[in-house]
């Protein structure tokens, strides 16, 4: 119980600090509606090619722009120690890591679902008979990039080069999520849309793995 | 400061050493701190205060020896009962308090906002009451609400010193606490810490050159190169100690 009530006053603060500077959220919305516009009027796509590229073209934009909003997840805890602050006060350290990869999610997910009419009205495809669905994978997809994201932002926090630490950690080992996701998309916006529950599993099961992994290992991460 | 009930609790340094690769940070540092001892820490830069006092708060592993904090212990006769000694393990019922030389509050919320979130992690009954009591005896009442980022140094310190005192610790680390006070915030801090200290409660300080706030320590010790090279409770000594050149 410690756990949870540790982890929601924190998330409490992720998500007051956010919503009081919006510093995550404008980059990655500002970043993402840059990727879309370009990549739109640059191939300027037809229905059957937005239904190929176009799911591949938005994962990658939405993994690029978590990696901006991962890096200063643990790297702001470093201005005052106040991660010091945190870890002598909670129970348990894993509720700083859940409330952390809670507020990324839903960082993440926010951003795409604002993100998803644009990219529906640029490339011309149905999303809204589908929306439901979609939001499941953008889900499951998001939750699979800020399990092994805020995992990763702990440890380059730490390091030097942290900055270009993160992207070098995260990328290769996100690679299975970006085309489970992709292919999950891509079943949703054909045009006979079907969920695909191989992949839908294989996200599940991606997140369920790394979830343990950090309640195991995310204290050692932590230490100095 | 309010008074409340607490454990009395010391502090058992056994062979501690700390090791930044081939870097000596603490080098088998044994000390045995009794409940409600005051002691000042002395050294120059990099001598080891820091680390000791980290170690000591569980934020650092030590790279041998333990830490253990004995429910009571009073000079020779130290009762074991309730002794926990671990390398990172919170000491049962013996609350820590950790003033660091950063701040280690939020510059984006207000003051309040600040102790009332870590007093509801640390469990504490009734955070609101806490932190609006807190918050009046560091002098910080009429700005509460505003966010610690308008805050001076000295303010920020003081807002540091409540967030450590929320869970009423029976054991208080303080690193530099007076760093940005002005000269009445070192009075009101040398106050607050007699009453502490008059209380019973353990208090671990590093210091720099004698000032008010070095004239509660009961027992001073000087760290140099990450070895305990003074160690005494005589007032003359003490003094010594404190001003050694480079303290």
């Amino acid at each position: 119980m410690a756990l949870f009530a540790n982890t929601t006053v924190l998330l409490g603060k992720e998500l007051r600090t956010e919503f009081r500077s919006r510093e995550l959220l404008t980059t990655t919305v500002v970043f993402i509606l840059v990727i879309v516009v370009l990549f739109s009027f640059t191939f300027d796509p037809s229905v059957g090619e937005s239904r190929r590229f176009g799911p591949g073209l938005l994962w990658l934009s939405f993994l690029f722009a978590a990696s901006l909003m991962l890096q200063p997840c643990f790297l702001r805890e470093q201005n005052n120690d106040t991660l010091s602050a945190l870890r002598l006060s909670v129970v348990d350290p894993f509720s700083i890591f859940l409330a952390k990869l809670s507020a990324n999610t839903l960082f993440l997910l926010l951003t795409e679902v604002l993100m998803l009419p644009i990219f529906a009205i640029l490339y011309n495809v149905h999303i809204f008979a589908v929306f439901p669905q979609l939001v499941l994978v953008l889900f499951l997809g998001s939750l699979g990039v800020a399990i092994p994201g805020t995992a990763f932002s702990a440890i380059s926090a730490q390091a030097r080069m942290r900055e270009l630490m993160l992207p070098l950690l995260l990328l290769p080992l996100l690679t299975p999520v970006l085309i489970a996701s992709t292919e999950a998309t891509s079943g949703l916006l054909a045009e006979n849309p079907a969920l695909r529950i191989d992949w839908l599993g294989f996200l599940a099961g991606f997140d369920i793995v790394f979830l343990t992994a950090l309640w195991l290992f995310g204290e050692y991460l932590l230490e100095e | 400061m309010t008074a409340s009930a607490f454990i009395p609790t010391g502090i058992r340094f056994e062979k501690i050493e700390k090791r930044y690769g081939g870097l000596y940070a603490l080098r088998r540092v044994s000390l045995d701190v009794a409940a409600g001892e005051c002691v000042a820490f002395a050294g120059r830069n990099g001598s080891g205060k820091t680390t000791l006092l980290r170690i000591a708060a569980q934020l650092v592993r030590p790279s041998a020896g333990s830490v253990s904090f004995p429910a009571t212990m009073d000079g020779d006769h130290q009762q074991e009962d309730g002794d926990i000694k671990s390398p990172l393990q919170r000491p049962a019922g013996a609350a820590l308090g950790f003033v660091a030389h950063a701040t280690m509050v939020y510059d984006e919320l207000t003051a309040e906002e600040n102790l009332v979130m870590f007093a509801r992690l640390q469990g504490t009954a009734e955070p609101g009451v806490r932190a609006a009591r807190l918050l009046e005896e560091v002098g910080l009442s009429e700005r509460r609400h505003s966010m610690v980022r308008t805050f001076s140094r000295g303010m920020r310190q003081r807002v540091a010193i409540a967030r450590a005192l929320l869970n009423d610790p029976s054991v208080l680390l303080l690193d530099e606490p007076a760093t940005g006070l002005d000269p009445e915030g070192i009075s009101w801090l040398a106050n607050a810490l007699r009453q502490m200290r008059d209380a019973g409660r353990t208090i671990l300080m590093s210091l720099h050159g004698e000032s008010e706030i070095s004239a509660l320590a009961t027992r001073a010790v000087r760290l140099d190169a990450g070895s305990v090279v003074a160690d005494t409770r005589a007032g003359s000594e003490m003094h010594a100690i404190l001003t050694f050149a480079g303290a």
